[in-house]
């Protein structure tokens, strides 16, 4: 079993918690399940889709093909009935779209009617397109069931009633009316977890401790701060929106330095106004943990879509010199984990941790067995009461052997804690003296630097052993590549190196992928980008040049097929 | 109970004749006076000379950047609401580069105490005009004299309904003293604009150019009329008021998040059991 179901519609339709019903019901149902979501910068009208790929396998990307399109609008068809595998099905209300269609694909369902009809009102014409949905997969609908009454406990028993009339209705208008469908759903499994990236990272915050969340709404960031401000009383969290991005880094460094975990996040623009706040954040050296939402630019370029062409930007933007961090993961489950390790780098070595993410990743979901919450780290690197008040004497910046200065949380002890923008002395008062500037700029950067490298995952290998093609990516292309991989291992001799851990770069001691990569005879570096900026970070860090790159910058996330089709010329 | 030695800093690297001495001299005493030890307050300063005011002291500093104090005095207070905070910083500060955090710092009603050192130049830079340079000055950068209009930061914070706003002098230690230890028992964001001049670039604003002009709101007046605050907030040019123009009991920000209504959020521990409830959400 492996289908994609395409919810087409104008803003304001409820495409998406269409699609977040349909995609909790198929992953409670123990499917595997990857959503993803296409939408446009308005409140209101225009086109939008939502598109659910199902399997009894592990599924990490989007496909091409489509086998049933709910439209909701005209333009869904317009668009997407090509789209359609010949044996799918497009389903519609013809009352709803003024129009109907003719061929064997076509299924008129009259949502609206029977919304009205069993439910007692059209509002609820899409609870009977998503039993419709089910119905011609031949599911069971007893996990719906359960999801709706979970989703409308707070409106009422006979809300819950209506959608359960609507439901069914719709169900059993499908399974009456596409028969001769060739659709067969495979058995039930465990219940998986689904996860957005955007979740995940909101939920690793919470695991790392964080307690304080400051920023300034910007797609396609603004998930983490409802996600932590749905659980702020819950989980002991502030969650402040700044009047500007200027605002929310300085908010977070102002909490950090009194003590709490804290983060902001944003998108290119928005870090753009951040970049200051993250040389000061590096002077002080003040943990902080920055999220970097990619999307098309430049300036407002194309606010809701993907790209990930902000990676040279992390890595060299704010005056000065000094070290950073920049992970970047490929999936809501490493987006956890690394969300959790970022928070744990930042604080161990008091330098600014960038989580490097985009549209696509914080958009989609994925299904899991479940996380390890026990891999989560955390351990407190500030000094406190009982420990702060036994000093002797206590320096903020004081020189130490590893750079790292003890970090102490002011007002908890008679020692007081300064720290300066300005270049400062190891109690943190302003100096111009070179010696000492000299010796903070080796303390910040050459004492630190290794260290913090030595803590940095190599990438992440997969396929072959010793590939003669190597397919190499970073960030939210981890699972198109992956699949790419496992589809063309039957012919080629192929594996899959990918970076989450970018900088500082991975270093070739714990796995030497340099070597694997000189053993290929051909290596693709593809990006959601037009100029290739890991490929140039790779030649400027190991000067490594791979053979080809393939490159994706019309804002749209990489699908399988058509994937395969354009490495097909590099690869043969 | 401190004594004036304990609050003693580095060398500062002020002008001589500088209002700023004056302000640090009456700061620590207001501190000593509340009782208030080195490590247990914070000041948040920006850049100008301003902004090096807490090295010139001993307590908990955090100097960032030129314009930034408020969200990061807003940043300490949300996650330590038992620390006091003081942003200190220049009229070039935080009437001209953070504007934005000014107003919003009074929206929200963040327990913070803003002193502005008010000298209606910039010192740092070497002579432009601030955002209170009277309009018609001439400066190095602007030889037909200043166009824009002087920003009145009084009137400004009352038509915002600032939790506390008030007015004092370099020169008046005594009324300086009296008002920031006001403004640091008041509940609320407080705005004390400090009348200070400016020996090396502000030619026209001098010690005596003040002198002149400032005097003491009289003893009768209401500062809860916001109207009659307006008004006197307008006052600017042959009569300066000095003392406390506005006042009110709004909701201070701190007290409004239910998370720290007990403790402040960075002495309470994190509890990992919350994380399974938290996974199953996503079943």
């Amino acid at each position: 079993m492996d289908y994609s179901i395409k919810i087409g519609g104008e803003a304001g339709q409820g495409i998406q918690t269409v699609g977040d019903t349909i995609g909790r019901v198929f992953a409670r149902t123990g499917y595997h399940v990857f959503t993803n979501q296409d939408y446009e910068s308005r409140i209101r009208g225009g086109h939008n889709f939502y598109q659910i790929r199902i399997s009894d396998k592990r599924v990490t990307a989007a496909r091409d093909t489509i086998d049933i399109l709910a439209a909701f609008d005209r333009e869904s068809i317009d668009l997407h009935a090509g789209e359609v595998a010949p044996q799918g099905r497009i389903i519609y209300d013809a009352s709803v779209l003024k129009q109907t269609f003719d061929g064997a694909q076509f299924l008129d369902i009259p949502f609206t009617n029977l919304a009205a009809e069993h439910g007692g009102s059209g509002i609820m014409a899409n609870t009977v397109a998503i039993g419709a949905m089910l119905g011609i997969l031949g599911m069971d609908m007893d996990v719906l069931l359960a999801v709706i009454a979970e989703t409308f406990q707070k409106k009422g028993e006979h809300v819950i009633k209506a959608n359960h009339a609507s439901a069914l209705a719709g169900f059993d208008y499908a399974v009456k009316h596409c028969a001769h469908c060739s659709f067969s759903a495979a058995a039930a499994a465990e219940p998986k977890m689904l996860i957005a990236g955007i979740d995940a990272i909101g939920f690793g915050a919470v695991a790392a401790g964080c307690r304080f969340y400051a920023a300034y709404p910007m797609t396609p960031s603004t998930g983490i701060m409802n996600y932590l401000a749905a659980k702020e009383t819950e989980c002991g969290i502030i969650v402040e929106q700044a009047e500007d991005e200027i605002a929310a880094v300085n908010m977070a460094l102002g909490a950090s330095f009194a003590g709490v975990r804290a983060m902001t996040a944003t998108s290119g623009g928005g870090f753009a106004l951040m970049v200051e706040g993250l040389s000061l954040a590096a002077i002080t050296e003040t943990p902080i943990v920055i999220g970097l939402g990619q999307r098309p630019g430049p300036a407002t370029g194309l606010p809701t879509r993907t790209e990930q062409a902000e990676l040279q930007f992390a890595l060299h933007t704010a005056h000065g010199e000094f070290p950073r961090v920049i992970l970047a993961p490929g999936d809501p489950e490493q987006a956890f984990y690394l969300t959790n390790k970022a928070f744990d780098l930042t604080e161990k070595y008091q330098v600014p941790v960038i989580l490097v993410f985009d549209q696509y990743l914080a958009d989609s979901q994925w299904t899991f067995t479940g996380f390890d919450l026990e891999k989560a780290v955390h351990k407190d690197y500030r000094l406190r009461a009982e420990a702060l008040t036994s000093l002797h004497d206590y320096k903020r910046h004081a020189y130490t052997d590893n750079g790292v200065s003890p970090l102490a949380v002011p007002g908890e002890s008679r020692h007081v804690v300064v720290t300066d923008s300005d270049e400062h002395t190891e109690d943190g008062h302003i100096t111009e003296d070179a010696e000492t500037r000299m010796k903070m700029v080796e303390k910040r950067i050459f004492r630190k630097l290794p260290l913090i490298r030595s803590e940095i995952t190599p990438p992440g290998h997969y396929g072959s052993a010793a590939p003669e093609v190597v397919l190499v990516g970073w960030g939210s292309t981890y699972g198109i590549i992956r699949e790419a991989v496992d589809r063309l291992s039957g012919k080629k001799n192929i594996a899959m190196l990918h970076f989450s851990e970018i900088y500082p770069f991975p270093a070739t001691d714990r796995f030497d992928y340099l070597t694997l990569l000189g053993n290929a005879k051909k290596t693709v570096c593809i990006e959601n980008n037009a100029t290739g900026q890991f490929a140039r970070l790779m030649r400027a860090e190991t000067g490594y040049v791979f053979t080809s790159m393939v490159h994706r910058y019309d804002g749209r996330p990489f699908t399988l097929e058509r994937l395969l089709g354009e490495l097909d010329g590099h690869i043969g | 109970m401190a004594t004036l030695d304990d609050y003693k800093g580095q060398k500062p690297a002020w002008c001589p004749g500088c209002g700023n001495f004056s302000i640090l001299k009456t700061f620590k005493e207001a501190m000593r006076d509340l009782g208030l030890e080195p490590h247990q307050f914070t000041i948040v300063s920006g850049i100008g000379q301003a902004g090096k005011f807490p090295h010139y002291l001993k307590c908990n500093t955090f100097n960032g950047l030129h314009g930034r104090t408020l969200p990061v005095a807003t940043g300490i207070r949300l996650a330590n609401h038992e620390m006091p905070v003081i942003a200190v910083a220049g009229d070039g500060d935080c009437y001209g580069e953070g504007g934005n955090h000014l107003m919003h710092a009074m929206r929200r009603n963040v327990n913070v105490k803003l002193f502005v050192h008010d000298n209606q130049v910039y010192g740092l830079t070497k002579g432009q005009a601030s955002p209170t340079t009277l309009e018609g000055t001439v400066t190095k950068n602007a030889p037909l004299g200043v166009f824009s209009e002087q920003l009145n930061p009084m009137a400004l914070a009352v038509a915002l309904d600032c939790s506390f706003v008030a007015r004092s002098f370099s020169d008046d230690p005594e009324h300086l003293k009296a008002v920031m230890k006001d403004a640091m028992n008041h509940r609320g964001f407080c705005l004390v604009d400090i009348l200070q001049p400016c020996v090396s670039f502000n030619k026209v604003n001098t010690h005596e150019w003040y002198k002149q002009r400032a005097y003491h709101i009289e003893p009768g007046y209401d500062p809860t009329d916001r109207l009659k605050a307006f008004e006197r907030a307008l006052e600017w040019g042959d009569r300066i008021p000095l003392g406390i123009i506005y006042r009110n009991n709004r909701p201070v920000l701190e007290e409004r998040i239910p998370v720290i209504r007990g403790l402040p959020l960075v002495k309470q521990s994190i509890e990992i059991k919350k994380l399974k409830t938290l996974l199953k959400e996503f079943y």
